[in-house]
């Protein structure tokens, strides 16, 4: 069945940066569902700016891996989801176009950076939704807006066409209101891309189960430690304690790298981020550099201008890890300490299926709230260490703590993210019965 | 080493003849079309590209590596170098920095003092930035044109330790290095910027200057001789060389300083990510090297006999070399010794007196201009005339006549067997010089000469001079 | 701990501009947030460990370019074909 969808929703909440009012669909596994796409996913023709300033205007003349995948499977580009400028940020108050208000309670963040595409699901403006996740992006709305989103094992969908915050950390992945639809759109973009030459041959079939009997849970002591808000952890607890009604069994374990998984997160992200914003200087796209100035200064305008005050801070801080005299305290050491992490969450996985906690340590912030740069950075503390793992990691809404969403995050083994969607899909069936 | 002895360093960027370009399906093949009509996203550097290593690059790398004796490292990776400007579109270049594809090489040359090696510091595969225009003038604004055909070609640099003691020895190296990666079959030397060369020279005992922008293997040795002479002034003033870097002005042979901010760069190298490593020590043991110049000049003094001089010449270019052993082939025996005079003492610098390439004729074509000087008919004068035809038609773009054609219609076969237009000459020549004759049957031996070269202008040199001499011998002779 | 100055030099080296007024607030947030990065120096030394992937590469295939229209068509100026920029100090 082809078609075109008429796509024209109310959007009081500034879910959407572009919408395609007139969105074609073909055949296939998604014919005519209406899909929406983060801004910082390559679509071609159609307006794509991350957000920024500095790209508006920017007309991408190639679809991102994905996009054409979407295509292929019939589905209909509904439009580009707002989001934190460039990825940068937890509650997508970090966007040049405006922030987006959480559908459950519009004086809150949706969360961050994909707060556009969780608002459009949890919204019901769209049923699913690419968003990204560098270190937590996808995860952090999911959980503030009660939705399901998962952070696929990084290799597992291809990044090319998805504009660069991280590229060691980041993944785009599928967003939606059940498991089974996020299943849907992942076994549409999952597989390898020869574009992309981090992309594994690991593509998705599998229907998931909600079987999880035997399966051992790691609950991770620096999960449920201080900075965590005790409602949450205790809405986290009870979810748990579902997943062992359902046969699991869990089992106390501890991660003590996760003390400096934060830093090395935003050295590394803030590294990469420092040369991939590089580009943007107003030549061949984005708004003009002044010709009337020399090259420096014509392209220092263009970044102070374009930039928010969170890029300009990200790019500086990148900068200066990598610097002379400073890359060995900073980036190198980053790169040990994230290979630390990564050993020790194998360590955790060898005697344990899968790892449980919250998503978030609070629920979704009151708009404004959080105007300190480091206690923002500090919320990410339990999605970050998946990102520098690597391995799978998804957050299924798991109840309601002073009338916000909480989220339940499973991670698993690398590639073993077909376990981690059953652990969730369980959950999910326990709690609809 | 002496109180002013020189000491130079080369980087020698080359690029690979790959028909894509190094991270990107892009043909390589811009230089005859319009800017910008040779760019994709991952050239240019668009929002989400990314690069995928072409294994050809890495091939013909290994091809060099193993050439240069060099070792290849057991796991070598790529590395972004962070830089803003206009022709660099990521604002960063894939390069390769801590750990390069091979180091610790060798290639020998022939230095000012006799046979040299000169030791390879490293050689690694990096990505050609765009090309940048400067444009306007001070009333109308200045600005800059970029044409980004050329981001993305594979470049190979090839870093040199200061092993070199003269600009001369410089250029040499250049030579044996441009030769030997022609041969290897992984540059081509006639591509316009295909080669560009950074220098490090100083004066024993003060500062390092580095000369960028080099562009031409004549231009090496300018530039060089310029600083030689430059800093030794300074030197001599009691002034102090400054530790900088210059920029090398080729049409006014003048190096100047940069005084720009690339100087103090901090290129805040680290991994790239988007690329994953390379293990590829052991593509080294499959790596067949072809016949190198070294080995082609001893063949060519053995198998064809020519001087060492003479082989040295013909093997310094693969293009001529294979030009050298076409034209002989069909005889090698007869051929070989006044195909490598004609070809190393006469067409090269007929050649690049035209700025014309060893392309330009047809082996065929030359052999068959030997063969008419072989048989005796037609003269050493007449072949460089007709030689000198050929190229300039081919010049001109006219039909390329073949040696015969041109020997035919302009009467250059010699006039022996038949020696009535010869000795009408010839007398007419001593009829026009009573002088000359008297002074001759007076016994002073530069007459003969001066009637000869009369007797040649009427002839227009195309008489035999062996032949010439006989008969006007004769004739003088008869009229005793 | 970096200065105002430190600051300026990384802002420098990073070709970006800071507003005015805004150094000093930036330098408090920048030190704040580097101080959190010095538990890295509490890492212990260790080896990275190898990649698994290696020798990702491709066929020296030529594939199609864009078209010269899609390669300016973002570009803000551009004049024969090429891109403008601005001047390059010589």
């Amino acid at each position: 069945m082809t078609g075109t969808l008429t796509f024209e929703p109310d959007d009081p909440i500034n879910a959407f940066l572009t919408t395609c009012r007139k969105a074609e669909y073909n055949n296939g596994p998604l014919s005519g569902i209406p899909v929406a796409v983060k801004d910082n996913i390559s679509t071609k023709g159609i307006e794509t700016t991350c957000a920024s300033k500095i790209l508006k205007g920017y007309v991408p003349p190639y679809d991102a891996h994905v996009v054409s995948l979407l295509r292929a499977a019939g589905a209909a580009v509904a439009g580009k989801t707002n989001m934190d400028e460039f990825g940068m940020g937890t509650t997508t108050e970090n966007s040049a176009f405006g922030p987006t208000l959480n559908p459950r309670d519009t004086g809150r963040v949706p969360g961050g950076s994909s707060g556009g595409s969780a608002a459009a699901v949890a919204s019901g403006m769209v049923k699913m939704a690419l968003g990204t996740d560098t270190g937590g992006s996808i995860r952090c709305p999911a959980a503030f807006c009660g939705i399901v989103g998962l952070k696929p094992t990084y290799g597992r969908v291809s990044r090319y066409g998805l504009i660069a915050y991280a590229n060691s950390l980041e993944q785009i992945g599928p967003m939606a209101q059940s498991v089974t639809d996020i299943t849907k759109l992942f076994s549409v973009i999952a597989g390898h891309d020869p574009r992309d030459s981090t992309s594994c041959d690991r593509p998705f079939s599998h229907a998931p189960s909600a079987d999880i009997k035997g399966l051992k849970i790691g609950i991770p002591d620096e999960y449920f430690g201080k900075g965590v808000d005790p409602a949450v952890a205790g809405i986290v607890r009870k979810a748990i304690a579902k997943l062992e009604e359902l046969g699991a069994t869990t089992v106390p374990c501890t991660l003590p790298s996760m003390q400096y998984a934060l830093a090395a997160y935003y050295v590394t992200c803030t590294s990469e981020a420092s040369s991939n914003l590089a580009r943007f200087d107003g030549v061949r796209y984005g708004p003009a550099a002044d010709a009337k100035k020399s090259w420096h200064d014509a392209y220092r305008d263009v970044r102070r201008q374009g930039f928010g005050p969170e890029v300009r801070r990200r790019i500086m801080l990148g900068t200066f890890a990598l610097s002379s005299g400073y890359y060995g305290k900073y980036y190198a050491k980053a790169q040990v300490a994230r290979a630390n992490v990564r050993a020790d969450f194998l360590r955790v996985l060898s005697d344990v299926d899968v790892i449980a906690g919250p998503t978030m340590p609070t629920i979704a912030f009151k708009l404004g709230e959080k105007s300190d740069p480091l206690s923002m950075y500090l919320s990410d503390i339990l999605t970050v260490p998946a990102n520098l793992a690597g391995i799978p990691a998804i957050s299924v809404p798991c109840g309601i703590s002073e009338g916000m969403p909480v989220g339940l995050q499973i991670m698993g083994r690398h590639f073993e993210d077909e376990r981690v969607i059953d652990v969730a899909y369980a959950y999910e069936q326990a709690v609809k019965a | 080493m002496s109180a002013d002895q020189v000491i130079v360093g080369l980087e020698v960027h080359c690029q690979l003849d790959t028909k894509s370009k190094l991270f990107c399906g892009c043909s390589t093949d811009y230089r005859s079309d319009g800017p910008n009509t040779h760019v994709c996203e991952v050239c240019l550097g668009l929002p989400g590209s990314m690069p995928v290593l072409n294994k050809k690059a890495i091939e013909y790398a290994m091809r060099v590596a193993k050439a240069l004796n060099c070792e290849v490292l057991t796991e070598s990776e790529f590395s972004r170098k962070n830089y803003f400007y206009p022709d660099l579109d990521k604002a960063y270049q894939i390069t390769q920095y801590d750990k390069p594809l091979a180091e610790k090489g060798i290639l020998e040359i022939d230095g000012d003092d006799g046979e040299k090696k000169i030791r390879i510091t490293r050689i690694h595969v990096e990505e050609d930035p765009g090309r940048l225009v400067h444009m306007g003038n001070a009333e109308r604004g200045r600005y800059s044109l970029v044409d980004y055909n050329r981001a993305g070609i594979p470049l190979i640099e090839i870093v040199t330790e200061p092993d070199m003691r003269s600009p001369k020895e410089a250029r040499k190296f250049l030579n044996k290095l441009r030769a030997t990666l022609e041969y290897l079959g992984v540059f081509d030397s006639e591509k316009e910027g295909s080669l560009r060369v950074d220098a490090n020279i100083s004066i024993v005992g003060s500062e390092r200057v580095e000369v960028k922008n080099i562009t031409s293997y004549k231009g090496v040795e300018k530039a060089l001789t310029f600083e030689v002479t430059r800093q030794k002034n300074l030197i001599r003033r009691g002034q102090k060389v400054e530790r900088e870097t210059r920029h090398f002005l080729e049409a006014r042979g003048i190096t100047q300083s940069a005084r720009s901010k690339e100087q103090e760069h901090d290129y805040r190298y680290f991994p790239e990510p988007d690329l994953r490593p390379l293990r590829v020590k052991s593509w080294v043991a499959d790596v067949v090297l072809p016949e190198l110049p070294d080995a082609r000049r001893e063949r060519f003094i053995s198998q064809y006999g020519c001087s060492a001089n003479h082989a040295r010449t013909l093997t310094g270019e693969l293009r001529l070399a294979n030009f050298f052993e076409s034209v002989v082939a069909p005889d090698p025996a007869g051929l070989s010794v006044p195909a490598a005079t004609w070809v190393a003492d006469t067409l090269i610098g007929e050649l690049n007196y035209r700025s014309m390439s060893i392309d330009t004729l047809e082996p065929p074509a030359f052999t068959g201009l030997l063969r008419l000087l072989m048989a005796g008919t037609i003269t050493d004068k007449s072949a460089i005339e007709v030689l000198r035809i050929m190229l300039d038609q081919h010049l001109k773009g006219e039909t390329a006549e073949t040696p015969d054609a041109i020997v035919a219609r302009l009467h250059l076969a010699k006039t022996s067997g038949d020696d009535g237009a010869l000795r009408a000459a010839i007398k007419e020549a001593l009829a026009e010089n009573p002088k000359a004759v008297a002074d001759y049957r007076a016994g002073k031996a530069g007459a003969c000469n001066f009637i000869l070269g009369q007797v040649m202008k009427k002839t227009r040199g195309r008489a035999d001079p062996a032949e010439l001499n006989r008969l006007l011998t004769e004739e003088l002779q008869k009229g005793a | 701990m970096v200065t105002e100055k430190d600051v300026e030099h990384i802002a420098d080296l990073a070709d970006i501009g800071i507003e005015e007024g805004g150094l000093a607030p930036f330098t408090q947030q920048f030190n704040a947030i580097l101080g959190y990065f010095d538990i890295l120096d509490q890492v212990p030394a260790g080896d990275i460990p190898a990649h698994a992937e290696v020798n990702v590469m491709r066929e020296d295939t030529v594939a199609p370019s864009l078209s010269h229209d899609d390669v300016v068509r973002n570009a803000p100026a551009s004049e024969n074909g090429f891109i403008k920029a601005p001047r390059v100090m010589q």
